[in-house]
């Protein structure tokens, strides 16, 4: 094979240009985002003069509440779904990886079986349910599967991990007198901690993108997160493209801070999960 | 026991809510007056009588055959650029993730939507190539191509499995295979891709899966127009339960969905015996 100076430097370069295609639109975005209307239908990609103005007025863009609401709002169901999801996680994960119950390979084999179950079949129901305890329009239907292992990918995730700590520790602990509990909160949860932040920053991306649930269960402007406040500035008959853009960008910044907080742990999770399967 | 909340939680979010649907199919229900017991109505007007059902199922159908190749293989092909030990590798890497971590989200429709419009970015990029543009999202014959090329984009989480499988393949193989002479061609198709064929159908059985519920693009860029050509099922379903309240037709529209994806994965499974290969059962390919 030819390890040349030259074949090197080309991939460089192709990779350099492939990268900039594939981030373009976000450029774009960037740019678009500081535009006077009248200036987003022209091929540029940057204003002539940066109009601040569109994040100002795009986050007052309803009159009664402004995007910090909306902003308020989903940073509250993500605190509850967070730590729902990590929590739950945790604790089923380590009942899959670690103790012996009966019939537990059955109800192993049916957690993966309901990650490939489309969501459709079982929406319904549920809203039927929710709906006849008075629950829809709260974060009520949001947030609970959370706290009961509606995230079977990261109770996977997790027991994969799990299965990779040394047995040698339990034994140790239970030599010393450790009970289950004892064991689960002073060896295991320590040592998972690495793959409970995965969990969370996945939780937190996913469910911020979560937007089916989101319209369907979410009525009132008052409760509105982020993503329906986007939803209702597009459905506005005289879209404001500029301040939509602004605060679109915006409503990606968390789980783009988030990931950049945590990039190397968040790339690497996927990868070793996705391939023990 | 441990494993109890998600025990509740599926017994509870799952299986009851399965049931109840397997159950509501056969009714007519609008969440106002009690179920009525209709026994196969749904199911028999859905296929004989109901054409925004073959549409939409034509359209999803569509949408899966080509978003789901194409973002296997510009993902693999990106993957095994990627696939070296250079500096910046992990920055390149990043640059390619980017899109799939805001690509589900709403503010990545609006985008789509502004870019795509008929005086969007896209047109006015043409028209410098001189080529006429079109209402990529307010045509009907371009519509569909815009979601796809917006869920190829997403090709970020598909991309990083790829990696971790080919870095999983044995570096002695390509060793051996420069000894025998074998030209990169043929290293491809000898050693890469049949190591790499696991992997292939975990992407391949989960992409179908996902491509299949697609929901947020359809429902906020085109939202399912012009003339129903952007149309998808998950849309249709959602738009039925409740937009129309027919919860009964719109359980059995998602038992046809679930017959769908189970025997699509079905066949997967079936059809993977014959390129799927496991090292543990053969010798040594190539």
């Amino acid at each position: 094979m030819t390890t040349a100076g030259g074949s090197k430097w080309t991939r460089h370069l192709l990779l350099t240009l492939f990268s900039l295609l594939m981030l373009y639109p976000v450029i774009w975005w960037v740019g678009a985002s500081l535009k006077k209307t009248e200036e987003l239908s022209l091929p540029t990609l940057w204003p002539s003069t940066p109009m601040w103005e569109n994040y100002a007025n795009g986050w007052r863009f309803s009159g009664e509440y402004t995007f910090g609401h909306f902003f308020a709002n989903t940073l509250l169901m993500e605190l509850g779904n967070v730590v729902g999801g990590v929590l739950t996680a945790a604790v089923v994960a380590y009942g899959f990886g670690r103790l012996n119950f009966k019939f537990r390979g059955f109800w192993f084999s049916i957690l993966l079986l309901t990650m490939m179950l489309p969501g459709q079949v079982t929406v319904v129901p549920q809203y039927i349910l929710f709906n006849k305890l008075n629950l829809v329009d709260s974060y009520v239907p949001l947030v609970v599967p959370h706290f009961f292992g509606g995230g079977a990918f990261f109770i996977f995730l997790l027991v994969q991990f799990i299965r990779g700590i040394p047995r040698d520790l339990d034994e140790a602990a239970k030599i010393d007198g450790a009970s289950v509990y004892g064991i689960f909160l002073r060896i295991v949860f320590p040592l998972i901690k690495p793959a409970l932040v995965t969990v969370g920053i996945f939780t937190f991306i996913w469910s911020w993108d979560d937007f089916f649930a989101q319209v369907l269960y979410l009525s009132s402007v008052d409760k509105f997160t982020v993503g329906l406040a986007l939803r209702m500035f597009i459905d506005q008959f005289d879209i404001q493209w500029g301040q939509l853009l602004a605060m679109s960008l915006l409503s990606v910044l968390p789980s783009v801070v988030l990931f950049f907080l945590a990039q190397k742990h968040f790339v690497e999770g996927i990868a070793t999960t996705g391939l023990k399967g | 026991m441990f494993i109890s909340p998600w025990l509740i939680g599926f017994l509870l979010l799952t299986l009851w809510p399965i049931a109840q649907s397997f159950y509501l199919s056969f009714t007519e229900y609008s969440l106002l007056s009690e179920s009525v017991w209709t026994g196969t109505a749904n199911y028999a007007k859905i296929f004989a009588e109901d054409a925004t059902f073959a549409k939409s199922l034509s359209v999803t159908f569509l949408f899966v055959l080509f978003s789901v190749p194409l973002k296997l293989l510009f993902s693999l092909l990106v993957a095994m650029a990627l696939n070296r030990n250079m500096r910046g590798m992990n920055l390149y890497r990043t640059a390619f993730y980017f899109p799939s971590l805001i690509g589900g989200s709403i503010a990545v429709a609006a985008l789509w939507r502004s870019m795509f419009g008929i005086d969007g970015y896209v047109n006015q990029v043409l028209a410098w190539f001189g080529i006429p543009g079109v209402g990529w999202i307010s045509n009907p014959d371009t519509s569909l191509a815009t979601l796809i090329l917006l869920n190829t984009w997403q090709f970020g989480s598909t991309m990083v499995i790829f990696l971790a499988g080919l870095k999983q393949i044995p570096q002695e193989l390509y060793e051996s295979a420069s000894v025998d002479g074998a030209g990169a061609v043929r290293k491809f198709f000898r050693i890469t891709l049949p190591m790499l064929s696991p992997v292939m159908f975990f992407n391949l059985v989960l992409g179908v899966i996902g491509s299949f519920q697609t929901f947020t693009s359809a429902f906020i860029i085109t939202k399912g127009g012009p003339v129903n050509s952007t149309y998808m099922y998950a849309l249709f379903l959602y738009e039925k339960a409740f937009k129309h309240y027919q919860m009964g037709y719109a359980s059995a529209l998602a038992w046809i969905l679930l017959a769908i994806v189970a025997l699509l994965t079905a066949i997967n499974f079936a059809a993977s015996r014959y390129w799927v290969f496991y090292e543990s059962e053969g010798g040594k390919p190539g």
